[in-house]
This record gives structure tokens, sequence and C-alpha cells, in this order.
């Protein structure tokens, strides 16, 4: 599977973006963080744990994780329609399962603990770089967490397997597959594709894809230690 | 209506066992009829064991996208109605309904078995639009493989009508044409429940599940391959048990397929 | 103040069991929270640097009287939980409810220094007067800090807030819930150095460090060293 090629912005095969990280960028939110791979961007804001409205979402025994993605207007080259849409809506509910794993929701019944994720920039993996700024923005805002979990993309352009998705790669690769890894656990907590594959193959792409998300999540351990 | 506790659930897959005696890696029966609604110009009822849905397509003109100029355009639908189960509300679709949608819409699209290019009508201008929409009757777990299964029965079921002068649907006119399909993509879906890995999970393993995996699959000159997966649920998954659960999957599929591509 | 490590959540602690701020898996213990680890006789706790306020019995917290009911006080403790404070932990005098108003006694807005008296399963506290250092607290200006900084704020055995009072002249009192009330002549400067304590709550030597910034800006605000004998409230 190895291959000495190039990709369209130059990188090899196995290569992520630049990653950049800051932790506590907002004022008003109880935690927040920004995340950056390559031209995608998105910030995080938690909020919580804080009483719930509606009342009747409530919890008697723990609080619930509510998570909202959503991308701005400008974010993308033509502009998008602001708003939810079908699509985040379901970004919204895999991020939420892809955060579910670390969260200890027992210590807060009857709360909301809520996530928000706005994506400024998208260049593709927008809902992996909105998963890796949440987790700081929760550790910012500080809730109990197990760990990280670490989110990145691995695919097929021109044929080729790649690691981390970029725009022009997504608009004209065969294959995309964003994945949450949780490295203490060895636990994949986000799985989607889109693309023609085999099973053979499917394997190679996640396993590509989870030793992407090990060097994410030193890069978000290390943008929380250089906060405090 | 008495639903089975969770933990019961847990701890009979711990043992092997499930509540309707199937093997874990076994699914209900399937049971679809094409061509149930007369209304609709493709259309079909699916039963797997106790979840019933009905998936219908309807065709209209419209304007391609702007990115596919040349290709007909699909949107699937799932509609999650109240009178299916004591849990759902009237109201526009949920997250789960709009995911089920969209995994089902994954799975067909990626595959490429419709050949879009076929349904153009005039470059830039007009196009066939293909909409299926499923509306859920009852339900007892695993909507995602009961609307996937009705999804390309129906569109395999379906007749495209004639076009008049002005590109506008003849309602007179008898339908002959099918769709362009060459293939027959199924959704799969594998529960983890505890360490043991469930197919075709009923409500009540839904419930008490940690983590599923869809697959998508379909068949390409006697090969089977992937075009779509979705993880859900709360839990988390091992490398290996992905690796099991793809496996599962592609088996299972060829049952289905088989299933489909006989009634 | 022993050496204490600077952890993130999913550090691991080493080898022992996991107390307040840490969480055992696979026989190993590992941090909760962004904060600062410790370790008795192998216990470890991580006390977090920022969060919110989860009541404990038996905590002196500064609560707001948000709503008069009944015969009970509904008040706000700076949580995501609500506290109730029953009219029967609130006085001893006898009450005849259908001629008493109950704001004679506690009303919107008031601020008390109250105790947690208990806290269910599900977080409802409920509050009680009964404790001697229990009171209304009247006039004065209340700020917020992160309730995980108040020990630093109270310092070991109280020394540093005792220190802050002795130097500015104010009455201080601070809630384990993260509200802290002054009261005095000075307490723009008491608030100023509760502020420090919280920015810099990591530091070494930080009692020293505020008692020197406090004796300097009394000196320049008052012309003279302050003597330590001057009138206490």
């Amino acid at each position: 599977m190895t291959s000495d090629f190039t990709r369209i912005d130059g990188r090899k095969w196995d290569e992520l973006r630049p990653i950049f990280a800051s932790v506590g960028v907002l004022n008003k939110a109880d935690g927040s963080a920004m995340f950056r791979l390559g031209n995608t961007v998105a910030v995080a804001g938690v909020y919580g744990p804080r009483k719930v409205y509606p009342k009747h979402e409530e919890e008697a025994e723990r609080a619930i994780l509510r998570t909202k993605y959503n991308m701005a207007a400008f974010a993308t080259s033509e502009r998008g329609r602001p708003g939810t849409s079908r699509r985040s809506i379901e970004i919204s509910m895999v991020t939420r399962n892809a955060l579910m794993p670390i969260m200890f929701l027992d210590e807060f019944p009857r709360t909301a603990i809520d996530v928000h994720i706005e994506v400024l920039q998208a260049d593709a993996s927008t809902r992996c770089v909105g998963i890796n700024a949440a987790c700081l923005a929760l550790a910012d805002a500080g809730l109990p967490m197990k760990d990280f979990v670490a989110s990145c993309s691995a695919g097929k352009v021109g044929d080729k397997v790649v690691l981390d998705i970029a725009g022009k790669e997504d608009t004209e690769g065969e294959l995309d597959l964003p994945v949450a890894y949780y490295p203490k656990k060895k636990q994949i907590t986000l799985l989607q594709m889109d693309g023609i594959t085999t099973g053979k193959e499917a394997r190679e792409i996640i396993a590509l894809a989870a030793k992407g998300a090990e060097k994410i999540y030193e890069a978000q351990k290390a943008a929380l230690r250089t906060k405090y | 209506m008495i639903s089975i506790d969770p933990q019961l659930v847990k701890d009979m897959v711990a043992s092997g066992k499930r509540i309707d005696n199937r093997k874990l890696d076994e699914y209900r029966d399937i049971k679809i009829e094409k061509g149930f609604v007369t209304s609709a110009e493709g259309s079909a009822r699916v039963k797997l064991g106790n979840t019933e849905v009905l998936a219908g397509v309807k065709f209209g003109v419209g304007e391609p996208f702007a990115d596919t100029p040349d290709e007909g355009v699909l949107m699937v639908g799932a509609e999650f109605v109240p009178l299916a189960s004591p849990d759902f509300e009237s109201g526009p679709p949920g997250e789960e309904a709009i995911e089920t949608a969209r995994v089902v819409d994954r799975a067909i699209r990626e595959s490429k078995v419709i050949d879009f290019k076929q349904l153009c009508i005039k470059p830039k201008e007009k196009t066939w639009m293909v909409y299926v929409d499923i509306d859920i009757l009852d339900n007892d777990g695993n909507l995602i493989d009961a609307c996937s299964i009705a999804a390309i029965s129906a569109l395999l079921d379906a007749k495209l009508p004639e076009l008049d002068e002005d590109f506008s649907i003849d309602t007179e006119k008898e339908r002959t044409k099918k769709l362009p399909i060459t293939g027959v993509p199924i959704s799969t879906t594998i529960a983890r429940i505890g360490n043991k890995l469930v197919v075709d999970p009923t409500l009540s393993e839904e419930l008490a599940l940690d983590s599923r995996l869809t697959v998508g699959t379909f068949d390409k000159n006697g090969e089977i391959m992937l075009s779509s997966m979705q993880k859900g649920g709360t839990g988390g998954l091992s490398l290996e048990e992905i690796d099991k659960m793809v496996s599962m999957a592609e088996h299972a599929g060829k049952k289905i397929r088989a299933a489909v591509l006989e009634s | 103040m022993t050496d204490r490590k600077l952890v993130i959540p999913g550090d691991a602690l080493g080898e022992g069991r996991a107390g307040h701020g840490a969480y055992e898996e696979d026989g190993k213990v590992f941090s909760c929270f962004i904060g600062l680890a410790e370790e008795k006789g192998g216990l470890h706790f991580v006390i977090p640097l920022s969060g919110i306020y989860n009541p404990k019995r038996g905590d002196g917290v500064i609560g707001k009287i948000e709503d008069v009911v009944f015969s009970k006080w509904i008040v706000d403790i700076n949580s995501p939980y609500e506290a109730v404070l029953p009219l029967s932990e609130a006085t001893d005098e006898f009450i005849d409810l259908t001629k008493t108003d109950l704001t004679k006694y506690f009303t919107y807005g008031d601020l008390i220094f109250t105790e947690i008296s208990s806290v269910t399963k599900t977080k409802n506290v409920q509050l009680s007067m009964r404790d001697r250092k229990c009171r209304k607290l009247r006039s004065g200006r209340l700020i917020t800090v992160t309730p995980a900084k108040v020990p630093r704020i109270i310092g070991k055995a109280g020394s540093m807030v005792e220190m802050i009072k002795d130097i500015t002249k104010t009455q201080i009192v601070v809630g384990q819930n993260g509200l802290v009330w002054v009261k005095g002549d000075n307490e723009d400067l008491a608030i100023e150095a509760v502020t420090e304590i919280e920015r810099k709550s990591h530091i070494q030597g930080l009692t020293d460090q505020i008692k020197a910034m406090l004796e300097k800006k009394m000196a320049d605000k008052y012309g003279s060293q302050p003597q330590p004998q001057l009138q206490e409230e």
C-alpha cells in the first residue's frame, strides 16, 4: 500500500496537514478551544453543567450531553445557507456519539452539558476538526473526562489510499472515511464512510486513520498543557 | 406493550442467546412485497420480523444540480410516523429519521449501481428527480436495514413515466421503463451488546446495545464491495470488532440481496 | 504546600486508588481533570483548575435568595443546582405562616452565609442557618471566583484570608461555592488580592507575594505603614 507519489498539496500519502490548536479562546463559554487542520478551522464552546431547558429533556440520574455542529455560511467557497440542515443534524448526532465514551455524566444529574461547534473555514474533514476542538473545550470547562478522542479522516484519491482528506481531494476523490479514536482503549468512537472499496481495503484505511488520530491526540494534549 | 428490560437482553446475549431464539448472526424473517402501493411509480412493503416499513418511489422533472448538470437526482427521506411506535412524535424528522434516510441513501448512491446519467432529460435544464420516501409503520428495531431493503426494492420495482413534448409527465401513458440499476446495494447493521456481536437487532436489543455498525454492500461482478459505513451508539468499537462486523455484513448482505432479487 | 504536578485528563497518575478527580482503569489510576495532582498514602486525587461548584454536605456557601415560597426560600448557590432553605432551618422562632410574611426574615436578593445540611443523590440541596457562622450578609460587595481556587484563597488554616483581612481591615467571607463577600473601607484592595490569588493559584510562595502587594498598596493609600493594632470591626 505504500506509495511514493505526492498529493495535490505536496503531502505524502500518510501525512497530516499542519495542526494548530488553542485552548480558552472565548470569554463567555465555560470552556472553549480552536482547532485547525490545514485550512479547516473550527471553534468549540462548552456550557455546563447547567440547568436543562426544556425541562422535560432532563435526566434524573445523569447529565445529558447535547452537541450542535454548525457550519458558518462563509465557511465554504460558495456561500452556504445559514441554519441547520439534514447534514448538520447527522453530524451533530455522530459527534455526540463520538464524545460519549469519554464523559462522566453520572456526576451531574439533572443538568445539561452543551457543546457547540462552529466551523469557520471548511476544507474537508470538518466534523473531525470539530470533535478535536470539542474535547479541548470540554476539558477547559473543567468537566471530568476519561481522555480525549482524536479525529481525522483517511480515504482514496486517484485510486491511492491517503490520510487526512483535504478540500480538493474530497471533491475529486473516491472515498472519504472520517474516524474518531479513543487511544487509551484503542476504540473507534466515530466511523463513517462513503465511497467504494473492499472489506480488506476498508480495514487498511481505518487503521491508517487511527494512526493519524494518534498524532492528533498528541497535539491536543500539547495544546492543553501550554495553556496552563 | 411490554418492553424487555435491557439488562435481561444483555445477560442473555452474554450467554449467546437472544430473546427470539435467533443465532447471533441470524436475520429475522424478511418479507418483501413489491408494487404494494399503486399511487407510487414504484413501491415495496417490507417486514423484517415485526418491523414494517413501506417505501414509495415518485418521479418528478426538475433542474439538475449545478455540479452534475447531466445527471438525475436522488432524494431519500424517512418518516418516523407516530403510529409506528409510542415513542415517535409528530413533527419534522428528528435526528434518527434523518440519520436513517441519509445512511440508506449513502449505500445506494455511493455504490453507483444507478446510472444517473441515463436519467438526464436535457443537460443543464431538465432531469428526472427520483424521490424515495419511506414510512415506518411498525418499529421493532433495525429501521435502517428494513428501510434499505424497502428502498432498493421500490427502486427496482419502479417504472419511469412517459414525457410529453414539453417535458411534463404524461399520466395517461403506460409506464414501461425500469430504472437503470445494475446492482443491489443493501445496508446491514450489526450491534455490539457487551462483547458480543449481534446481527439485525430488535427494538429491545437496540435499547441494550453499546454501539452498532451499519455497512452498505453491493455485488460487482461476483465480488462483494462496500459503499458506506456508519457507526452508531454511544459506545466504542475496537478495530477487531469492526473487522468482524464488516465480514458479518458482507455475509448477511448476500442473503438479503437474494431475497430482494427473488421478490 | 507540597509539590503538585499539573495533569490533564487521561494522564497516568500511577498505581493505587482513585480519589476525587481521578479514575481507575485496568488497575491504573488516571486524571479526570486539568488540575493539580496529589497523592496521599496510595490515594491519587486531582484538584481541577476550573469547573462549577458541586454541592457537598457541610460546605459553608454564600447564597442569594431567589424566591420565597410558602414555608421555604429558594437560594441560588452559584451552581446548576438550586438550594432550599426550609423555615425550620432558618429560625428557632415559632412562626405562624398564616400571619407572617417570610420576607421579614430573608427577602429576594438577600445574601446569606449558610451551610449545606444535605445533598440527595439527585442533587437536591438543603441548607441550614443553624450553625453559629451562618448569617445574613448586609451591604458589602460580592465577587465570583472559580470554586476550585477557594482553598487557595482561604489558605492553610485560614492563613491567606486572615492575612488579607488583617492588612486591609475588611470583613471577608469565603463560600466554598466560589462566592466571596467583602466589606470595609478597602474593599477594592481585598478584591484585588483575591483576584490575584485566583490568577496565580498554582504559584509557590503566593501568600508572601500577596502580603507584600497589600502592604505596599495600603501604604500608598494611607501614606504610612499600617499599624497591625488598628481597630478591627
